[in-house]
């Protein structure tokens, strides 16, 4: 009998089926803690959505990714090790490691559109190339930064900083109607237009960082 | 409340939690140190028997080797300015090239480095680096806690600047070691305040933490939400604070006077500065005098020169906070509040500015020089007893490496929140190139001689190939304490060649324990306790599993298969009650040899049930 279970177990982890480290008893293979012994477990290979609790899809509610967040990292953080073995500090620093990856990867749009794109097999920066090959693209986005180049006070400035936060927040819903609808060339080549009107953005804040209110500029010394 | 238990002399041994001290928070301050302990989330600063909870963070080497810290060390200052040493804190983890002088002068005497390339300092005929000092005035602040609670205390959370760099925290963690202290976490200071004041206001929302301390600024952004304290983003500078005010006045007296200035010359001008600034919170005017050697001379300050001196300072602050906000995209009138830390924002001009640029009263209800204690204390508890609040860091600074031409590329960028791991792989640049030169960087900046130097090594033995054919794949880890662990390894032929990375203004392995031998107190047994206790844990955790599964799947087992697995157990009780630590080994190898039969049984019964389970969901479906 205890030959036939060295078999099994030496098979692979059939049915989902892993020894817990620490009791060596049965386990799910993707439980955060043995039901035995309470042991924490090591973070085992999954998506970013499977990690957090979340279906895969685009449209989801960060409100309820920053409770799995918070409640999976209340669970598994290494600050709730800190006077447990060595070996559970360090799988606790592991499995809040996962989190911090998978939360930093869904939080933001436009990594989590990358993200789900590179789940379909679809990589939206081939090779760090970073020229623009759509000629309407290219276009619009000249457009933009001959735009943000010549605002010159910091109330023109800030105005180029809501146009290019109104053009993100206009790239988002397309992304989304494109992942609703599965249309993956349509998610793929506005992903590619929501990372430069990022971009954008950041420049358009560096630029209005330029113009700093008067009440403020350093005194003369 | 178990906080006071005492443990009677001569009662059996408990097992070693209950043996263990009791943990306290430390703020270890550029100017002053404070000591809290908390119980049922309530935290209480600890005071000496004059009411008195700030702990100057001067050092005063003696003759005869005696050592006065704080009040005591101040009493020496003005006699026997050369045996006192102060600021230490701004030395923590840096090379003599950052220290800042004062008219030609450094309030310190340089001695030759450490072996690491650690600065050190002449004083009082000690050539002494900033770790063992710093370890002094920890020492002086366990003896405060332990005088004061009557118990001994070997574990701390120790707050440090958000800002500061991996070398610093390295430095940190190193002096609480020299001075026998355990430490749970070290905690950045914007965000233990923040999590004093969340606490005790049940505050939810965006706060922003304003932290002006002896020698660095820190500027927080956290979001406090039904006890989670999440940093967003935080801003500072490791080498602005109320010294530097210090140092501006001094350096007018100076000029006021004229004449040569030497490193002792310096360091009482900035005594008197100090003085003078502190005055000019509650008063217009100040008038002293400035005696160096045999010649004094009389200065004046009003508010008015106070504040044209101070106010490049203060708005280099107000800078900060804005583009921290900036850059998270936040605008001032999001915020529910902004909390004032660090005894520089008492300053009445910094308290203006700061009100006017988030245009509200900044929030200073807990002391602004306790408040990074209490938060402190508050985090030793959660450690250690168990709590429902979460912090969650990021890190101050980009990490990265130096590639071709003193570039860097950023590995880890700023405001990730950790613990964080992250790899990149590198390619040789020369046909048959056996060794690659790893050059870890911390900054903002894109050249690697703008970024401060963390770590050098090399990873050697690469085994001869075409250039750009090696795959090198550098990791950076980066912990909960904020601590860097870089390690490199070539891929394609499955060579691995590790290498943990050492700080370059850190102490060496030897240097390290040549200090703790020195170290009288804990010579002995800071190196045994731990794989003492690391041992002790160990077992307790594998007789607890143990335990577990025999309540769950007991009947797996024969009774005298039972037996003889209690019996090993009794055994693990007993030897974790000792001290022998090769005896804890041994017994807990036994316990595993003996329960391997008794787990292969659970796991045939976990796989069959699993089986048995999916046909009947077969069956359903
Ligand atoms: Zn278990």
């Amino acid at each position: 009998m205890n030959d036939v279970a060295h078999k099994i177990t030496g098979a692979g982890q059939p049915d989902g089926i892993v020894a817990c480290w620490s009791c060596n008893g049965p386990i799910a293979a993707d439980a955060l803690f043995c039901n035995t012994c309470w042991a924490v477990q090591p973070p085992r290979p999954m998506d970013h959505f499977a990690r957090l609790g979340l279906d895969i899809r685009f449209a989801i509610d960060t409100a309820e990714l920053d409770r799995r967040y918070f409640a999976r990292q209340r669970q598994l953080h290494p600050d709730r090790f800190a006077t447990r073995t060595p070996r559970e500090r360090a799988i606790s620093q592991n499995q809040a490691v996962c989190l911090n990856e998978a939360y930093e990867a869904l939080k933001d749009p436009l990594s989590r559109a990358t993200y789900l794109l590179k789940l379909r097999g679809i990589d939206t920066n081939p090779d760090g190339c970073n020229t623009i090959k759509d000629p309407t693209l290219l276009m619009e986005q000249m457009e933009l930064r001959e735009g943000l180049a010549a605002a010159d006070t910091r109330e023109a400035a800030t105005q180029m900083l809501r146009e290019a936060e109104a053009h993100v927040n206009q790239s988002l819903a397309h992304i989304g109607g494109a992942f609703a609808a599965g249309d993956l060339d349509t998610a793929g080549r506005e992903t590619t237009r929501l990372k430069y009107l990022v971009k954008l953005v950041d420049e358009a804040r560096t630029r209005r960082a330029c113009f700093a209110p008067a009440a403020a500029a350093p005194a003369q010394s | 409340m178990n906080l006071l238990q005492i443990h009677e002399p001569g009662e059996t041994p408990l097992p070693h939690e209950g043996e263990r001290g009791l943990a306290v928070g430390i703020d270890l301050g550029t100017t002053n140190s404070v000591v809290a302990i908390a119980a049922d989330q309530k935290a209480e600063v600890l005071r000496d028997e004059g009411g008195t909870s700030l702990i100057p963070s001067l050092v005063a080497y003696l003759d005869g080797g005696e050592v006065a810290v704080g009040e005591a060390a101040r009493r020496v200052l003005l006699d026997r300015p050369e045996a006192v040493v102060g600021s230490i804190k701004r030395l923590m983890g840096r090379g003599a090239g950052d220290l800042k002088a004062l008219a030609g002068a450094l309030p310190y005497e340089i001695g030759p480095p450490a072996e690491g390339g650690m600065v050190r300092l002449k004083v009082g005929g000690r050539v002494l680096s900033p770790v063992e000092i710093s370890a002094d005035i920890l020492r002086a602040v366990k003896a405060r806690a332990e005088t004061a609670l009557a118990r001994k205390v070997d574990r701390a959370v120790i707050t440090v600047p958000a800002y500061f760099d991996d070398a610093a925290r390295t430095a940190t963690r190193d002096a609480a070691r020299l001075a026998g202290l355990e430490v749970l976490r070290l905690v950045n200071e914007p965000t233990a305040a923040a999590l004093a004041y969340g606490l005790d206001s049940a505050a939810e929302g965006l706060y922003a933490v304003y932290d002006l301390g002896g020698g660095t600024f820190d500027f927080s952004l956290l979001r406090l939400e039904k006890g989670v304290f999440q940093v967003l983003a935080t801003g500072g500078d490791a080498a602005l604070g109320g010294d530097d005010f210090d140092h501006a006045i001094a350096d007018r007296f100076l000029k006021e006077r004229g004449g040569p200035v030497d490193s002792t010359g310096a360091k009482l001008a900035l005594v008197v500065a100090r003085l003078a600034k502190e005055c000019l919170s509650g008063q217009d005017e100040w008038i002293g005098t400035l005696t160096i050697g045999e010649r004094a001379s009389r200065h004046a300050l009003d508010i008015r020169v106070l504040e044209t001196l101070i106010d490049p300072l203060a708005d280099r602050t107000i800078e900060i906070c804005r583009h921290v906000l900036e850059d998270a995209g936040v605008e001032p009138a999001e915020l529910g509040g902004v909390v004032l830390v660090g005894g520089s924002t008492r300053v009445p001009m910094v308290r203006r500015k700061v009100a006017g640029f988030f245009g509200r009263e900044p929030l200073a209800n807990i002391d602004p020089d306790e408040v990074v204690a209490v938060g402190a204390a508050l985090q030793a508890e959660a450690l250690t007893h168990g709590s429902d609040t979460l912090l969650l860091d990021v890190t101050p600074l980009s990490l990265g490496l130096e590639t071709m031409g003193g570039l860097v590329e950023k590995i880890i960028e700023r405001n990730t929140p950790i613990p964080v791991a992250k790899a990149q792989e590198f390619t040789t640049y020369q046909d048959g190139q056996s060794a690659m030169m790893i050059h870890v960087v911390q900054g903002e900046r894109e050249m690697v001689d703008q970024c401060r130097s963390l770590a050098r090594f090399e990873l050697r033995g690469i085994p001869p190939m075409v250039a750009g054919a090696a795959r090198i794949r550098v990791s950076f880890a980066v912990d909960a304490d904020g601590l860097l662990t870089v390690s490199a390894a070539e891929q394609t032929t499955g060579i691995e060649s590790r290498i943990e990375v050492k700080p370059s203004y850190g102490l060496s392995e030897d240097e390290m324990a040549r200090m703790l031998r020195e170290s009288i107190e804990h010579a002995r047994d800071d190196m045994e306790r731990r794989l003492l206790t690391e041992a002790q844990v160990e077992a307790e955790r594998a007789a607890s599993a143990v335990r577990s599964a025999l309540a769950v799947d007991g009947d797996l087992l024969q009774s005298a298969e039972r037996a003889a697995i209690e019996a090993v157990l009794t055994r693990v009780d007993a030897a974790v009650a000792g001290l022998d630590r090769d005896a804890i080994i041994a017994v807990a190898e036994e316990l595993e040899e003996i329960t391997k039969p008794f787990a292969e049984r659970r796991m045939d019964r976990g796989i069959r049930s699993a089986l048995a389970g999916r046909h009947v969901d077969e069956v359903n479906t």
